[in-house]
């Protein structure tokens, strides 16, 4: 008898049909919106908006992974960006290696190399000839690194505001390293000109679709990894976590390895959502990687909803799509809305859009009750 | 100190323990000792080091000098807290400490004994039947049968209380260490948790931490006052109450706070 | 055309040497009428355009030894008319009696850039000048820079009795100036022809050239430790006030590197409102002013911030980060758009320049001020927090806010106030900021990392911690710049840090006991 409700009791809202309707909107309407009508319907959806709608589901895989660290488990971490750079730059430096003699210079080095003069190929760029190495690497860097730096920050119990202050710290120090010349990975102007993928040409509407098409299965696939680890048990710890670690520890668990895990798959999705971000938009620079950027990630979850996975997908859809709204027609005003953005969710909607849905949700059914038993009277 | 003579038969043994917070001593010289399915209750003034007696037993808090020894030969000091835990020992909080979160059951089904708490075990993991019927089981002796599926969040303090006691009774501690645990509860619900203590006293020791001389009363066997991070007495309630000391240190007090 | 243009200028040098010779035969025309009709001066001025090149150094032999600067506007206008040969000839000479004139400046600057050029310059005329000079120099560092000018020209002597004296004398003077020619003279010492005499000037040489890179090493690791020491006190300043409402409220104020820039913008306005309403000769005195107009800013800032957005997060650490940050965008783009990229407060001049404490050593009184700054504030907030009945309150708070809540207390005050007052330091540090660095939107983020870094190493609700760990984190950080380099230098720390708290997790100075969960 109470099997069904223990599974049930924790699920994220949705449930199956809006998942398959969102999928299949997602997955099989919009490429078809963008190929069946003539480009001048107003049914028509341009290859731009499809590619950067693209883009937009990258992030929100990334957003996947970070509502589980912090939504979930309550751990706030300041450094996804690094996670989210490794993988794009793994993809970045095999994209890089294939341009091959197309490149300004016409050398087999990448065009900065030239230009700063390097003669041979440094060590670590040769694994990514391989297309494979690139993919398997681009997940599996980032959930080394995690590995390793988490290993050392929830060992020795670092956590709350220290274990923020320390990942914005190391977002710093990943930005200030990749921004030099010496560590051959670009430099400021990172890595860009990107002219293939394993032999289809980027600029090529097509393979953008082809991209983009597996962005919606990726994030799809992240999604239900994410559901699965959320209605275990062990996702139930992670909740336990967030709110008394003390118990956690004190029922026999050992928190560090929970956290250790969530930090290192929160990284894998992290750089998988950054080896998708490399190919659709074209460049990958320290920009992306910094102190700033993976602030604004949490905004996508908090936008969202915390501790839901629909709510991380449409926090990050929907403040990535503003974003680009409103620094098109406003730039200067952007950061005003971004930082308002920050303050108003954590002040007045702690639980983002999914939080208000809800909301009105019940307010609908508790209306339609009212409404109900008034008419039986 | 005749005490020394047999801890060969205690479940729990303190051995000259001293706990050091920047020169504030908690604990001095502490030496305790509870049987094999005894029941303890340990009172004393604020600051006497109540819990921090618990805190070292559990790993929580690591004594500067002193040897803690579990059973006739487990030492607990240098070992983490969930090792600790797995080795037998449980642990209820003075502050309800349960997931507000989480619904009552899945409260409880955390805390379940088994065999394996690793994240890749309890990943996969799936509940037997026979662990449902134990967590139901639970339940009823919690008095939360009606509540399984409430968040724990929004119980009332006297069912949180239960609850983490449930939860540590789930973990099958062959010591549990119990920290004033009817603070905030009314008259009926007191004396029900005293029953319950003494019932989970039939398989296992407690240690219990109170300042209710009623509940202290109704519960303990022994009692040991502990007084500037040392034991000043030990012995039944009678004893202890006729003893000088304790009522100076008690009496001497009140006119203090007068 | 072409034709034309040589036969004007070829005009034009003839008017120019006519006007000339006029102005000087006006000059004799005054004098006694049995003295010679030219002095030796005015001849050699003449025959400085000879084309005859023995003549011509003759020329300016005799107008080094008897010249002044007087001649500058003779010789210049010698200069303009002649060709590129003798101008190049004229130069020095005019430089030389230039920078002559200059030793007796009664700027010290003046004269020390003087004697440095003079040292340079490569002329061995200059070596008396510079040794009359420096007998009469009151001031040390500019005598010391007389005497290494000298000893620099007496190097390129050909005398090896001089080139060995002027070898020694640069080693007692640990000068840097002096090795790489007398590198050059323990490489012809130690080549197979060397005389005798080279071989002693060699060896006078090496003796000095150790001698000063000895002490170079010194006065380097001085500087170091000085620099160390600046960057500790900007670190030192900007945490102060993040540490105690961390302290106090268990809050990460993310903004707080943006009420920093707050004050260097106060600073900055105060600045411009000395400008345009203040008499200039009040001017100097805009910076001391700015000072509490930066804190006063802040401070209402920070009660501002507090009083909309941190009262309704308390107890939830987090997303008080989280919103702070928030703020921190707004600020600065409102700071951006309203002020534009750049402005640059000018520093008082007392607070310019730098004083010399020895050989090689040299410190900017900017960074002397930020360190008696930190030291100052660290006073005051001692004083404030233990010697007065506020600072009770805020440390009753800090250890327990439910017993203080019943003892009377106002807590919410107390934490406003506090929070006002760590943003009021905020705003110092701002002001004292614009001291270093530019005037910028970005201001607050250059450093706020570090900042953070310091205050979670330093931990929670000691003054000492903050000391310590500014100390620590900026002294390691110019420690290792040298080797590391900058970037790799703060990647470095950033591993220190995570391995420090491998074995202090809540920082150096954690609560124990009771509260050390809460």
């Amino acid at each position: 008898m109470t099997a069904s409700k223990e599974s049930e009791s924790l699920a994220p809202g949705g449930g199956g049909l809006a998942f398959w309707v969102v999928g299949f909107i997602l997955l099989v309407a919009m490429p078809l919106l963008n190929v069946l009508p003539p480009e001048d319907s107003w049914l028509h959806l341009s290859d731009f908006s499809l590619n950067r709608f693209g883009k937009f589901l990258a992030f929100a895989i990334l957003a996947l992974g970070l509502d589980l660290i912090w939504g979930y488990t309550g751990i706030l971490s300041l450094g996804q960006g690094v996670f989210f750079g490794l993988g794009a730059y793994c993809m970045g430096m095999h994209m890089m290696l294939t341009i091959g003699k197309e490149s300004v210079y016409g050398s087999d080095l990448p065009d900065f190399m030239v230009w700063n003069q390097v003669k041979e190929l440094p060590f670590f760029w040769k694994p990514f000839y391989s297309f494979p190495a690139a993919v398997i690497g681009a997940m599996l860097v980032p959930m080394l690194f995690a590995l390793v730096f988490g290993f050392f920050a929830f060992r020795s119990r670092i956590k709350g505001v220290y274990f923020a202050i320390i990942t914005q710290a190391l977002a710093l120090a990943a930005w200030l390293v990749f921004n030099r010349n010496d560590t051959n990975l670009g430099g400021t102007n990172g890595l860009t000109d990107f002219k293939q993928l394993i032999g289809y040409r980027l600029s090529d509407p097509g393979t953008q679709r082809v991209l983009y098409i597996v962005t919606v299965l990726c994030l799809g696939g992240a999604y239900l990894l994410c559901r699965w680890i959320i209605r275990s048990r062990a996702g139930r710890v992670l909740v336990a976590v967030r709110d008394s670690e003390q118990r956690v520890t004190f029922s026999g668990y050992t928190p560090a390895n929970y956290k250790l895990f969530v930090f290192v798959v929160a990284a894998a999705l992290a750089g998988l959502a950054g080896m998708l971000y490399a190919p659709q938009v074209g460049i990958i620079t320290p920009a992306q990687i910094g102190v700033l950027p993976s602030l604004e990630m949490v905004i996508w979850v908090a936008v969202g909803g915390r501790a839901s996975l629909a709510g991380a997908v449409l926090g990050a859809v929907s403040v990535n799509y503003g974003r680009s709204i409103l620094t098109n027609y406003f730039p200067e005003l952007w950061p005003f809305i971004l930082g308002g953005l920050f303050v108003v969710v954590v002040l007045l909607f702690p639980d983002g859009l999914i939080g208000i849905m809800r909301k009105m949700k019940e307010r609908m059914r508790t209306g339609k009750a009212a409404a109900a038993s008034e008419g039986k009277r | 100190m005749t005490e020394q003579k047999s801890f060969q038969n205690s479940i729990i043994y303190l051995d000259a323990v001293t706990v050091d917070y920047d020169g504030f001593k908690a604990l001095n010289q502490l030496t305790f000792m509870v049987n094999y399915k005894e029941l303890r209750v340990v009172i004393g003034p604020n600051g006497a080091g109540k819990t921090t007696l618990l805190d070292v037993i559990c790993g929580k808090t690591k004594p500067a000098a002193g040897r803690v020894v579990f059973g006739q030969d487990k030492e607990l000091i240098g070992k983490q807290a969930d090792e600790i835990v797995k080795l037998g020992i449980g642990r209820k909080f003075q502050a309800p400490s349960i997931y507000g979160n989480l619904t009552v059951w899945e409260n409880l089904d955390l805390s379940l004994k088994r065999n394996s708490k690793g994240v890749f075990p309890t990943l996969l993991g799936k509940s037997t039947a026979e662990e449902r019927e134990r967590i139901a089981q639970n339940l009823e002796t919690i008095n939360l049968k009606d509540y399984a599926y409430t968040r724990a969040g929004s119980l009332s303090h006297g069912q949180k209380q239960w609850l983490e006691i449930g939860m540590v009774i789930l973990l099958e501690p062959s010591l549990l260490l119990v920290d004033e645990p009817v603070a905030g509860m009314t008259d009926k619900e007191t004396e029900q948790t005293g029953q319950l203590l003494q019932s989970l006293a039939e398989h296992r020791a407690i240690v219990v931490i109170e300042h209710d001389m009623d509940f202290v009363r109704q519960i303990a066997r022994i009692v040991t006052v502990l007084h500037e991070g040392t034991v000043i007495c030990e012995g039944t309630v009678e004893k202890v109450q006729a003893d000088d000391r304790v009522r100076e240190i008690y009496l001497g007090r009140q006119k203090v706070a007068h | 055309m072409m034709l034309s243009l040589g036969r004007m200028v070829a005009a034009l040098s003839m008017v120019g040497l006519v006007m000339f010779c006029g102005q000087a035969w006006a000059v004799t025309a005054d004098r006694p009428a049995d003295a010679p009709p030219m002095s030796p001066v005015e001849l050699a001025l003449t025959q400085l355009t000879s084309e005859d090149e023995s003549v011509r150094d003759a020329a300016i032999r005799t107008l080094v030894e008897q010249g002044d600067v007087s001649l500058l506007p003779q010789l210049e206008a010698i200069r303009a008319n002649a060709d590129r040969s003798i101008r190049q000839a004229i130069k020095p000479l005019m430089d030389s009696l230039k920078n002559r004139a200059n030793l007796k400046s009664p700027s010290t600057d003046v004269r020390r850039s003087a004697a440095t050029d003079l040292g340079s310059a490569g002329r061995a005329w200059a070596i008396p000048w510079l040794e009359a000079a420096a007998a009469n120099e009151p001031n040390k560092w500019v005598r010391y820079t007389m005497e290494e000018s000298a000893a620099l020209l007496k190097l390129a002597s050909d005398d090896q009795t001089i080139k060995a004296a002027a070898a020694e004398k640069l080693g007692e003077l640990y000068s840097q100036n002096g090795v790489p020619a007398m590198k050059k003279l323990v490489a012809v010492g130690e080549s197979a022809e060397a005389t005798e005499p080279q071989k002693i000037v060699a060896k006078a040489a090496a003796d000095s050239i150790h001698r000063i890179e000895t002490w170079g090493a010194w006065s380097n690791a001085i500087e170091t430790f000085f620099r160390a020491m600046s960057l500790s006190s900007v670190l030192l300043i900007m945490s102060l006030g993040l540490a105690i409402v961390f302290g106090l409220m268990g809050v990460i104020n993310m903004a707080h590197g943006e009420l920093m820039m707050v004050g260097a913008y106060a600073t900055f306005v105060t600045q411009e409102i000395f400008k345009a309403y203040l008499p200039p000769s009040m001017f100097e005195s805009y910076f001391l002013t700015a000072m509490p107009v930066a804190f006063l800013t802040a401070a209402a800032f920070g009660l501002a911030l507090e009083a909309t957005v941190i009262r309704f997060l308390y107890g939830r650490p987090l997303e008080t980060m989280l919103a702070t940050w928030g703020v921190s965008l707004v600020l600065m783009q409102a700071a951006r758009v309203y002020f534009g990229d750049l402005t640059a407060v000018i520093a008082p001049t007392w607070l310019s320049g730098g004083a010399q404490v020895m050989v090689g050593v040299y410190l900017p009184f900017n960074r002397i001020f930020i360190i008696g700054l930190s030291i100052i504030c660290v006073l005051a907030i001692y004083l404030l927090l233990f010697r007065s009945s506020l600072g009770l309150r805020v440390r009753a708070v800090m250890q327990n806010r439910n017993m203080s809540s019943c003892l009377g207390i106002p807590t919410r005050k107390v934490d406003a106030y506090t929070f006002a007052f760590g943003s009021g330091l905020a705003g110092v540090a701002g002001w004292a900021l614009t001291l270093v660095g530019n005037v910028d939107p970005g201001l607050g983020q250059n450093y706020i990392v570090d900042a953070f870094m310091v205050v979670v190493t330093g931990g929670v609700g000691k003054l000492a911690g903050t000391i310590v760990a500014s100390l620590g984190i900026g002294g390691l950080n110019k420690l290792i710049e040298p080797s590391f380099g900058a970037v790799y230098g703060k990647v470095f720390i950033l591993v220190l840090v995570i391995l420090f708290l491998q074995w202090r997790p809540s920082g150096l100075f954690a609560m124990k006991g009771r509260n050390a969960d809460s």
